[in-house]
């Protein structure tokens, strides 16, 4: 069905390429930054002190591992032979975004740094960040866009709470795409003291595979639960992707050949990641850049883009806060151009009946962003048959996303 | 060899190089805007081309971008639009008594319009429009292959950074054409009160490392700065001061002559 991983798959090179993607198209002032960054990652991915803390504070800061919970009334619901649920919502301040931020800061710290800055859209990657850089005792500010502040309230407050500034953007719409810009400019004026903490496997080389590295725990774990609880065999790994740091982590360990004890079982299920399609990919109010947009280069890395025909890149709309950017991973981009991985567009309406269904046949009330892998799986039972075995990574809770649900009339009598 | 771009740099005197944005406030207003700059001295002109998100560019440069893509309506003013400025602007410099300066073109502008163009069919587009170099501040000289393989005879211009080690000042000092930028501090275009005390240094280890001429550019936005920067770099950009003008012809052409002037008589 799909190429061989072996045959096909290598990446990123030297200069940050995974196949055509990726690289590093940045102002001159930051790429002696990314230069020491890209040594001191290395150095410590090497070093077993660095790894040894990164293990604990997984194990008891993080709450690792996250279970893999088998939830028998969704499968049922949705036509499907088993559905385990991946359970970064689970993790420490609600999303998987924490396993990045405590790499990234411990790198931070490791490095000397005393500051550091974050963007942030739905606001799990500020609160993430916020969180780990008091767990390290360094200083924090958080960019926002003036939009997603009214859409996360909750989240700036938290952000607060932890003694982060909150930044707020208003160029442009107010959301991911401009904060992401705000917090690069800012750092091209503070390199000097400040460690970016960039919260998805975008940007500039080595952040995507920076984050690709933090976030593989969560595919790892996830063939090490399938080993321990005797699941041979999968049909289809899900993971929503916005910039595609979940979706990295679930995915990668897949692509290079998942073996359960090293016997090979798991071989290589079938790959899906869901992308916001908004409205629909056929308005202008969509962010799926992967089935409507073109290659391009933003916010330092070239990848599938929205942009319009000058080259500008366009606004992209989500109901979720964390999947409205018009660009995606590089890894992801080489991914679908190899069909390595599947990717398909899912609609605020079915992202939100798929919300409705899993809080209604589980009581677990996942994020917005999650929602949208959710949504796969009628789809996929339709496709695979009802013996079906699926995992979905269900990358956090739902509780930022309250008020937006019950804006849109869910559960409102 | 030397280039058209490094033939306007001079060993005696500092080159004054103007920046203006492309569009701004109008189409026939930056054409205006860069006559004036041609008629007031300026040595080198450098056009922005309008972008939705520069990545590298303070609030004013980034304001006068939105307004010019703004004012050009739904077909936008981008990459094509400011090449056909330029195009038109040589045209009407050469129609004008002999005598009159023609300054060559540094377009300046981010890499995705160039990508969306195609890199071969933006190259022949500015060499047809008499444009002499590019400034792209995104496309540092380790990631600029593809480009350099497409845009022969025309010059481009890397950034040197406070930040660069001497080995990546290397790399920008034999990759760039025409001359080096320096970018006189961290941050992103502006205007600034004060520049860095550390300038004079910085600009002597950027000319250690190039044969070819040095300008320093963000921040510069007096005659005064303009003149301190003079004394040390072979050229002066100044953008934001002059952007800030770029309304008003009449304002705009006598600021511009008077950083022509304390330019030319700083050393
Ligand atoms: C819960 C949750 N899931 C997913 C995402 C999307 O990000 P990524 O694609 O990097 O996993 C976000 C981003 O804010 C999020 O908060």
């Amino acid at each position: 069905m799909f190429p061989s991983a072996e045959n096909v798959y290598s990446g990123p090179d030297a200069a940050g390429f995974f196949g055509a993607y990726g690289g590093r198209f940045v102002p001159e002032t930051v790429i002696p930054a990314l230069e020491e960054l890209t040594e001191a990652f290395e150095a410590a991915l090497e070093d077993s002190e660095f790894t040894g803390e990164l293990e604990d504070l997984r194990h008891d800061y993080i709450g690792r591992h996250t279970p893999m919970y088998r939830a028998k009334r969704l499968a049922e619901a949705v036509g499907l032979g088993a559905v385990y649920l991946k359970r970064e919502d689970l993790c420490h301040t609600g999303a998987h975004k924490i396993n990045n931020t405590i790499g990234q800061c411990l790198l931070a710290k490791r490095m000397g740094k005393k500051r550091v800055i974050a963007e942030t859209g739905a606001g799990q990657h500020g609160v993430a960040t916020a969180t780990a850089a008091t767990l390290m005792g360094l200083e924090c500010a958080v960019f926002m866009g003036v939009e997603d502040i009214r859409r996360q309230s909750l989240n700036v407050y938290k952000m607060k709470l932890l003694g982060a500034e909150v930044i707020p953007v208003a160029e442009g719409t107010g959301t991911l795409a401009d904060a992401v810009t705000a917090a690069l400019r800012h750092w091209v004026e503070r390199v000097d003291d400040t460690f970016y903490v960039l919260g998805s496997a975008v940007g500039p080389h080595p952040y995507p595979l920076m984050v690709r590295e933090f976030q593989s725990v969560i595919g790892l774990e996830i063939i090490d639960q399938c080993g321990a609880r005797g699941v041979d065999r999968l049909d289809a790994v899900v993971a929503c992707v916005g910039g595609g740091s979940n979706a990295i982590g679930t995915f990668y360990p897949f692509v290079l050949g998942a073996s359960v004890n090293g016997s090979g079982v798991l071989g290589r299920p079938l790959l899906v990641g869901a992308e916001a399609a908004g409205l629909g990919v056929d308005t202008d109010k969509t962010g799926a850049s992967m089935t409507k947009g073109s290659p391009g280069v933003m916010h330092g890395f070239y990848s599938y883009l929205l942009q319009d025909d000058a080259g500008n890149p366009l606004e992209a709309y989500s109901i979720s806060a964390g999947l409205d950017y018009p660009g995606v991973g590089p890894e992801h981009a080489h991914f679908k151009d190899e069909g390595l991985v599947r990717y398909e567009p899912v609609t605020d309406a079915e992202a939100l009946a798929a919300f409705e269904q899993l809080t209604r046949t589980e009581g677990i009330i996942p994020a917005i962003e999650s929602s949208h892998a959710l949504a796969l799986l009628p789809r996929l039972a339709a496709e695979l048959g009802p013996d079906a075995v699926v995992v979905v990574t269900l990358s956090g809770r739902g509780d930022k996303d309250i008020d937006i649900v019950r804006e849109a009339g869910l559960g409102v009598d | 060899m030397t280039s058209r771009l490094q033939a306007a740099f001079s060993a005696e005197r500092a080159s004054l190089v103007a920046y203006v944005m492309g569009g701004y406030p109008t189409r026939e207003g930056s054409l205006a805007a860069l006559h004036a700059l041609a008629d007031a001295g300026a040595d080198v002109i450098e056009l922005g081309i309008p972008y939705s998100d520069p990545l590298a560019d303070g609030p004013v440069i980034r304001e006068a971008a939105d307004e010019a893509r703004a004012a050009a309506g739904e077909a936008g003013f981008g990459l094509a639009e400011t090449i056909d400025l330029a195009r038109e602007f040589a045209e009407q410099r050469a129609a004008m008594p002999t005598g009159s300066p023609t300054p060559p073109f540094v377009l300046m502008g981010y890499l995705n319009p160039l990508m969306r163009m195609g890199l071969p069919k933006a190259a022949a587009a500015m060499r047809e429009a008499d444009v002499a170099g590019v400034i792209v501040p995104d496309l540092p000289p380790d990631m600029a292959g593809p480009w350099l393989a497409a845009s022969a005879g025309i010059d481009t211009v890397f950034l040197a950074a406070p930040t660069s080690t001497p080995e990546r000042l290397a790399k920008v000092g034999t990759m760039s054409g025409g001359f080096v930028y320096c970018v006189s501090s961290l941050g992103v275009t502006g205007e600034r009160a004060e520049l860095p005390p550390e300038l004079a240094d910085l600009v002597a280890r950027v000319k250690a490392s190039t044969e070819l001429p040095v300008a320093v550019g963000f921040g510069v936005s007096t005659a005064a700065q303009a003149a301190a920067v003079a004394a040390v770099a072979d050229g002066v950009v100044v953008g934001s001061a002059i952007v800030r003008r770029q309304r008003d012809a009449d304002e705009l052409r006598a600021f511009v002559a008077e950083l022509a002037e304390s330019v030319r008589s700083a050393r």
